[in-house]
């Protein structure tokens, strides 16, 4: 589907659904996964379809991931940083359990 | 070209579909005019609370008598609303509120009414898990819930065509004279003739009551929305705040929304409002302080609508003043929602039975002047 | 920062950073802010040090987006105040201060609010949504999306087949070729009565720049014919298929059905102006029945119907990116003549060059937004096509609810939530206002579009609560 470019130097890496994936610095999460092979980035809320970018410009939100624990990130507006953790969106974003609330139920 | 009806209603919000449906139901022939379109402004745009929760005394009874038609609100317009009983609790977050709850709960208990029940923390914190810790009891209605406002009123606009009443929408009353017992009302499209007029013109309703020649001081407001993308269920009851603004409800698909007083900028005139984001991060902060999971939910959107307020925050409600044949049911002060079945049935009664059974002395529009005349006697 | 910008321009493709370099140089107090890590906008994507970083990639992507390389280098010598990877999320009237807007911005989580004497909204355009059946499916994208990846990242696509009509889908399609790229196809879906229709406008846009234009978009097609890229013509019934992801595409050319294996099709039917910023902001837009589209309203300058807020390229109608180049730096002059820096007579003598360039690269229009205009079949889909893509609404639920008595698309939103998910109806507008004045016999003009509500783009609970807004 994709190939990079061979003085497109993939040297930093990060995780998705803790497989390693290598990238160019300043490449957004969006392309490193497109050209790595991935096809669907998360499944919609509405009916579980999988979605995977569309537009690559921050219009469509169809390649939204959840990145280092927080969901609903444009994976093409967020530039990969080494050790990134990234996993695919399932429906409805989970809210973390507040260890606050926890204490005072 | 003239058209002729018994009644005519001005205004298609919530209290006028309502009305519209029932005077229908009882045997008249009824014309709507709605200037914009049904629902478009706060009937279709706020919050959906059903609540008798917190109301003021005088609309109790109303609102206890309209919550029954809320139950089988299917039964009346043939949809269900998005309707659910979720419970509304007030939360409060010191002693101090907590002593105001308990005052409200004997308060409400000594007119006989058992909806509202003072619980303390622990009962809190079980019907709402994820408040932060520092809250030390509430006030719970717990048959009170929520409905989908704009599918609401719709529901009630459908219903009442069905029940023969001619909605035209994008039509405004301009010009109102009784004479020999019929109302005369010029409009945008053209003439009516009616038997009876009803007022349930919402934020314009002051308007139509002063060109019957009984000016009241509303006041235009513009209450805000904001509302996140879904996260998963973590709160039943819809959760409104006692010392700070806020009205915090999860949607059945997962969004939670978020309203409860800060107010935008109305624009009567434009027939529009807009969002004051310097007061939606107060609604903010009170979110993240009293839910610290919220935190990191998403706003997608935010939105205000057009309401209006009595000085008294009750409405008007009950036969005009100078004018026979007439009648007002509007500055519902962002509360109304809740009271769009029973209004519909108390004009009903008006129109057809020429009184009410509900006591709806509190609500005579002549209130402003006598206070205004007290107090220009040197009360 | 405590104080008013002059101001406050919104994104930095060329018009943007020829407005920002133009106040800058004449010494107004000017903010560029934008989305994107690196200025020059999707048109000239991560142009800036590509020369020296990837000069293989450079030279394919040919001569007028190494044009954006002067634009920006310009830009940096001027020194601007250049904010990147910052999303502006709400545009609201300013009180009681000097300012007359304020525009409210996100950047790493954290939000801001700045004060704006002007706004020049150059956020340009976005491609037309091409909802044909399938395109919800990984592996659709659009031929810009692919471009993206191309100008950003130095990945090129194996394998692709293009489908739709308009400039850039040549223009990508040479640029895969001369980067080594096998393209399966590209299919052509202009009409014939386009070709038609274009032909009127044909002398006109042989005058300005339009020569070039059409010099350049021949010898696009010829390059493709002699790499021996099969080019299917007349092509309509586009269908992507494929259960979780598209594994193939069927289609008619001259009405005979064809289909072929593909694993990547990037579509495109144009460009549209991009609204969400000037209709949140209540600028009065109109319907352009030529390029199909809504698009602010402006005068000659930029000036759109809301004091203090310009805008400059696309945004205003499609134009280009030379266009838009000049289009900033009209829109410039007529700030620094509001802050009073220039007089009238100023501002015509140092916007007179670009009034004129403007108009040279606005000649070839008429003929291309004929000879491009989309199909009605992707601008009132059939019913069982996804339209909303974030609520999964169909153009057939549209047609329903309009049946419904639904007038608007407002009203369709509140029925069906169409509109209503992350995108916020970016992606569904221009159809959902399509579908609803076919289905009730009238102009899009009169059905009008989304009323957008902000936030423009989402932000967090806690980054709103941290907001401080007391010393702006």
């Amino acid at each position: 589907m994709f190939r990079r470019l061979e003085d497109a130097r993939a040297d930093i890496s990060f995780s998705f659904e803790g497989r390693e994936v290598t990238a160019r610095p300043g490449d957004s999460v969006a392309a490193a996964l497109l050209a790595a092979g991935l096809r669907s980035f998360r499944a919609t809320p509405v009916s579980g379809a999988p979605r995977a970018p569309w537009c690559m410009m921050g219009a469509c939100f169809d390649c939204l991931v959840e990145i280092d624990g927080v969901a609903s990130r444009q994976a093409c507006m967020t530039q990969v940083a080494p050790g990134m953790r990234v996993r695919r969106q399932r429906g409805a974003k989970a809210l973390e359990s507040d260890p606050a609330a926890e204490t005072a139920a | 070209m003239t058209l002729t009806a018994d009644v005519l209603v001005v205004g298609g919000g919530i209290q006028g579909c309502s009305a519209a449906l029932q005077i229908a139901q009882r045997g008249f022939s009824v014309i709507l005019l709605e200037k914009n379109g049904v629902g478009r402004h706060a009937s279709g745009v706020n919050a959906g609370g059903v609540r008798r929760l917190l109301r003021d005394p005088a609309e109790i009874p109303l609102s206890v008598a309209s919550m029954e038609m809320w139950l089988r609100i299917e039964d009346l317009v043939g949809a269900d609303c998005g309707f659910k009983v979720s419970g509304q609790v007030a939360v409060a977050e010191t002693e101090a509120e907590f002593a105001t709850l308990r005052a409200r709960a004997e308060m409400v208990a000594s007119l006989g009414y058992a909806h509202e029940e003072l619980i303390g923390r622990d009962e809190l914190y079980r019907v709402v898990p994820a408040l932060a810790p520092h809250c030390v009891g509430g006030l719970i209605a717990r048959g009170d819930g929520f409905a989908s406002p704009y599918h609401t009123t719709m529901a009630f606009g459908a219903a009442a065509r069905r029940a023969g009443v001619r909605v035209f929408e994008e039509v405004r009353a301009t010009g109102f004279a009784r004479r020999a017992g019929v109302w005369h009302v010029d409009s945008s499209a053209g003439k009516v003739e009616a038997k009876f007029l009803v007022n349930t013109g919402g934020a314009w309703g002051a308007t139509v009551a002063a060109m019957l020649g009984e000016p009241v001081p509303l006041e235009a407001i513009a209450p805000m929305m904001m509302v996140t993308a879904p996260v998963p269920p973590f709160v039943e009851p819809v959760v409104i705040g006692v010392g700070r603004k806020l009205s915090f409800k999860q949607a059945p698909n997962g969004s939670v929304l978020i309203g409860g007083g800060h107010r935008g900028v109305p624009d009567l005139a434009g027939e529009t409002s807009s969002v004051d984001f310097r007061k939606l991060v107060i609604s903010a902060q009170t979110v993240a302080t009293l839910f610290p999971v919220m935190r990191d939910a998403q706003i997608v959107r935010t939105w205000s609508g057009i309401e209006s307020r009595m000085p008294d925050d009750i409405p008007v409600l009950g036969p005009s003043s100078t004018e026979e044949g007439a009648f007002h049911a509007f500055g519902f002060s962002a509360h109304g929602f809740q009271m769009g079945p029973v209004t519909g049935a108390i004009l009903a009664e008006l129109v057809a039975d020429g009184g009410s059974n509900f006591p709806l002395a509190p609500f005579r529009i002549t209130r402003f002047r006598e206070n205004a005349s007290v107090a220009a006697s040197g009360q | 920062m405590t104080g008013a910008y002059d101001a406050v321009v919104i994104g930095a493709g060329p018009a943007g950073l020829a407005a920002a370099t133009l106040l800058a140089e004449r010494q107004a107090r000017v903010v560029l802010v934008d989305e994107q890590p690196a200025p020059g906008g999707q048109i000239y994507r991560a142009v800036e040090g590509m020369t020296a970083r990837q000069p293989e990639l450079f030279e394919a992507l040919g001569p007028d987006y190494a044009h954006g390389d002067e634009l920006v280098t310009l830009f940096r010598t001027f020194g601007a105040e250049y904010r990147s990877q910052s999303t502006v999320w709400q545009i609201s009237p300013a009180d009681g201060s000097d300012a007359a807007h304020e525009v409210w911005l996100s950047r790493g989580g954290r939000s801001e609010l700045l004060q704006a004497r002007n706004v020049v909204v150059a956020t340009g355009a976005m491609e037309r949504p091409v909802p044909v059946p399938g395109w919800t499916l990984p592996g659709a994208m659009t031929a810009g999306a692919v471009q993206v990846m191309l100008k950003s990242a130095g990945v090129v696509p194996e394998g692709m087949v293009l489908a739709g009509s308009g400039p850039l889908l040549y223009l990508l399609a040479g640029q895969c070729l001369a980067l080594g790229a096998r393209i399966t196809a590209v299919l052509d879906t202009t009409a014939r009565a386009n070709e038609q229709a274009a032909l009127r406008h044909l002398p006109a846009a042989l005058r300005g720049a339009g020569f070039g234009y059409l010099v350049k978009g021949l010898a696009l097609k010829l390059r493709l014919r002699r790499a021996g890229v099969p080019i299917f013509r007349r092509v309509t019934d586009i269908a992507l298929q494929g259960t979780s992801e598209v594994t193939d595409i069927s289609f008619r050319s001259r009405g005979r059905p064809m289909w072929l294996s593909a694993d990547l099709v990037a579509l495109h039917e144009g460009v549209i102006p991009a609204q969400q910023i000037t209709r949140s902001i209540g600028c009065v837009h109109d319907w352009d029945a030529v390029q199909h589209c809504f698009r602010a309203c402006t005068d000659a300058w930029g000036n759109s119907s809301v004091d203090g807020v310009l805008v400059a390229g696309d945004g205003a109608g499609i134009g280009g990116a030379r266009a838009a180049e000049h289009a900033g730096r009209i829109a410039a002059a007529e700030v620094l003549r509001r802050l009073g820096v220039a007089d009238a007579a100023g501002r015509d003598a140092l916007a007179a060059a670009d009034l004129r360039g403007r108009a040279a690269h606005l000649a070839i229009r008429p003929f291309l937004d004929r000879l491009y205009a989309p199909p009605a079949a992707i601008l009132r889909p059939a019913d069982a096509v996804m339209v909303c893509r974030c609520e999964e609404v169909t153009a057939g639920a549209i047609r329903g609810v309009v049946q419904q008595g639904c007038l608007g698309p407002n009203q369709a939103k509140s029925f069906l939530r169409a509109g209503m998910g992350p995108c916020q109806g970016r992606m569904c507008g221009p159809v959902v206002s399509e579908l609803i004045a076919e289905a009730r016999g009238v102009g899009v003009e009169e059905v009008g579009y989304y009323r957008i509500r902000p936030p423009l783009k989402p932000i967090t609970v806690g980054e709103l609560a941290a907001l401080d807004v007391s010393g702006a």
